[in-house]
């Protein structure tokens, strides 16, 4: 017998009110593991997503809105710019890498994206099956967008108008799928890759253009038009001058992902922060709940601690055997929220995942979790400080004759 | 093993209990007596180290009681002192077993299991071993309780009004296996009551009679 079996059996004395203790401590931590999981997870794959990318050129509009559609293709673009307009960043020396994004149709909800093999090497991105693109009309299919739609390589598809599903669908131009790639965990796993060529001769059909026609081809070239292109610098100074350069071209605008992602998480932070607020209420109520058991328990208990105190206990064991009290039933409940927490990121993961847009896993854990488990020691130690003092106080004498 | 002398204990200045001289050779065994709060429970608690006298000697087993440091107090009760409450005080969330064992547990000792199932044999309540307080009877529990008591093998058992509110035979039969335990452990027995079928239960017993205390009839006492 010990301090630890001693106080686990007098937790199970009581089992409705440990069971409740654990339940309000575990609410209050599994809100807690899943803020901090969650916005993680979120902030990393953002993260990810926007490495090595400096700049983000497009048509006028809302910043944000730029960088949600041509790096995290989520929002709709802002609209088109020319296709002049790689030309003159590329020969810029303050560049150092250009790539062209054209984007206009889906694929059972997974956008089609025109660009060249650059945007794959970016996000490190492996051939699992077949090659890459090098002809138009050719697709590489990313890991998930893979997987969602079945797709293999050899077959065809023809994809539909606009970002979303239901659109109309060209069905003159159907693409053929080349490559399948490894999962990266960015945002290259959800699309479908092809040649900047596919997308324009997708609509060129729909325009009812001939492309083979060389005078209408060479006028249409001029037309030729990009939804963005992601800009790597070569030299940090390209920080400060770029953005002004190409804002004052005007039908440019030139949005940087680190300031529109940190604005963002600054938008996102204020419910990540009200989320933690409610936990914090919630961890306060399980520590004054737990303070409240453990103080009525104690004026039940005091002839057993009279009693340990008659067998030659010292104080300081009977201190120690409220505290432990506390804190085992802390750390059931922050062991009981944490696996809940994760589980209800794990939840949330499955359902974003048809929506594509984010990767949720409850399996991710980050060392800052660690700070929970002294959450929870700090809460069970504070509810259990008080009864712990009044326990190492019991006056033997009156308790016994009393 | 006891030798008290000019004892004085007062509670907030009044004095509750006063004890001119009053000696006991090992093994041997005293009754404590007189009126309803006299200061027999607080005689017992100065014995066993809970309580510090304001003035006078008290040496138990050759030590002074008094020169030990707290820590050192509680040390010496668990090895020297088995003590049986008025109130049984059984740990409700323990087993039979485990309410003695608390004995080992309280002295920082490794669980002496094998003690706890002789003791519970020689009470007969070896089929009780896994069942918990409330399950048992009014003479188990307490049969239990003194088991507890003598659990560590002590030098000095103190019993507080052991046999209130027992019948006769019951009553007989605590006494009995109070002192067969403190025979058999080698402990002076020393038993604070008012009920006079104790004292013809111990024939044997040095009687220590305790006065009423005014203070006390006047209800300002602490017991």
């Amino acid at each position: 017998m010990n301090n630890i079996s001693l106080a686990l059996k007098s937790l199970r004395f009581k089992p409705l009110a440990t069971t409740l203790n654990i339940i309000l401590m575990a609410v209050g931590i599994a809100m807690m593991t899943f803020v901090l999981s969650a916005s993680r997870q979120l902030e990393d794959g953002a993260m990810r997503d926007a490495q090595g990318i400096d700049l983000v050129v497009g048509a006028k509009g809302s910043p944000l809105q730029l960088i949600l559609s041509s790096i995290y293709q989520v929002d709709v673009p802002t609209g088109n710019i020319p296709l002049a307009t790689q030309a003159l960043l590329a020969q810029n020396r303050m560049v150092k890498k250009v790539i062209p994004l054209a984007l206009g149709d889906s694929y059972e909800g997974f956008r089609i994206v025109g660009t060249n093999p650059d945007y794959i090497t970016h996000y490190e991105g492996e051939l699992a099956q077949g090659k890459l693109f090098d002809l138009p009309m050719q697709v590489v299919f990313g890991a998930k967008a893979a997987a969602r739609t079945g797709a293999t390589v050899g077959a065809t598809f023809v994809g539909s108008h606009g970002l979303s599903r239901g659109g109309e669908v060209h069905k003159n131009a159907p693409y053929t799928v080349v490559g399948l790639l490894k999962p990266t965990g960015t945002v290259l796993d959800r699309l479908v890759l092809t040649p900047v060529d596919s997308v324009w001769k997708v609509h060129e059909v729909v325009n009812g253009i001939d492309v083979n026609d060389k005078e209408e081809k060479e006028a249409m070239d001029a037309d030729r038009e990009l939804t963005a292109l992601l800009v790597q610098y070569s030299s940090p100074l390209a920080t400060v001058t770029m953005p002004r350069y190409i804002n004052s071209q005007t039908d440019l605008q030139a949005a940087q992902p680190a300031l529109e992602a940190a604005k963002l998480f600054r938008l996102l932070g204020v419910g990540v922060d009200v989320m933690r607020g409610i936990a914090l209420i919630v961890l306060l109520s399980a520590a004054l709940s737990m303070f409240v058991a453990l103080y009525n328990a104690l004026e039940e208990r005091k002839t057993d601690l009279a009693i340990l105190r008659t067998l030659g206990a010292p104080p300081i064991k009977l201190f120690s055997l409220l505290l432990i009290e506390g804190l085992l039933l802390a750390m059931a409940g922050a062991l009981a929220g944490w696996l809940l927490g994760h589980a209800a990121v794990e939840v949330l993961g499955h359902a974003l995942s048809d929506d594509q847009n984010m990767t949720l896993s409850g399996w991710i854990v980050t060392p800052d979790e660690l700070w929970l488990l002294a959450v929870a020691a700090v809460v069970g130690f504070t509810a259990a400080f008080i009864p712990a003092i009044r326990a190492y106080r019991t006056d033997i004498a009156t308790t016994l004759a009393h | 093993m006891i030798d008290i002398s000019k004892l004085v204990y007062r509670y907030k200045a009044v004095p509750v209990l006063n004890v001119e001289a009053f000696r006991l050779a090992s093994n041997d065994h005293a009754a404590v007596v007189g009126p309803s709060g006299c200061g027999k429970s607080t005689l017992l608690h100065l014995l066993a180290g809970v309580l510090t006298p304001q003035a006078g000697h008290l040496q138990i087993g050759g030590i002074n009681i008094q020169d030990l440091t707290p820590r050192a107090t509680d040390a010496w009760r668990g090895k020297t002192i088995g003590f049986l409450p008025q109130r049984l005080a059984l740990v409700p969330s323990l087993t039979v077993a485990e309410n003695l064992l608390l004995s080992s547990y309280a002295n920082g000792q490794r669980a002496d299991k094998g003690r706890a199932e002789a003791l519970l044999r020689t009470l007969g309540l070896s089929d009780k071993a896994a069942s918990y307080p409330h399950q048992l009877s009014g003479g188990q529990k307490q049969r239990v309780a003194i088991a507890r008591a003598v659990f560590n093998r002590p030098k000095l058992l103190l019993a507080d009004e052991p046999t209130a509110n027992l019948d006769d035979v019951a009553c007989e039969a605590v006494i009995r296996l109070l002192t067969e335990q403190a025979n058999e452990v080698g402990a002076s027995l020393i038993v604070a009551t008012h009920d006079a079928r104790v004292l013809a239960a111990l024939p044997q017993a040095t009687v220590l009679r305790l006065p009423a205390s005014n203070h006390h009839a006047l209800g300002v006492g602490h017991e």
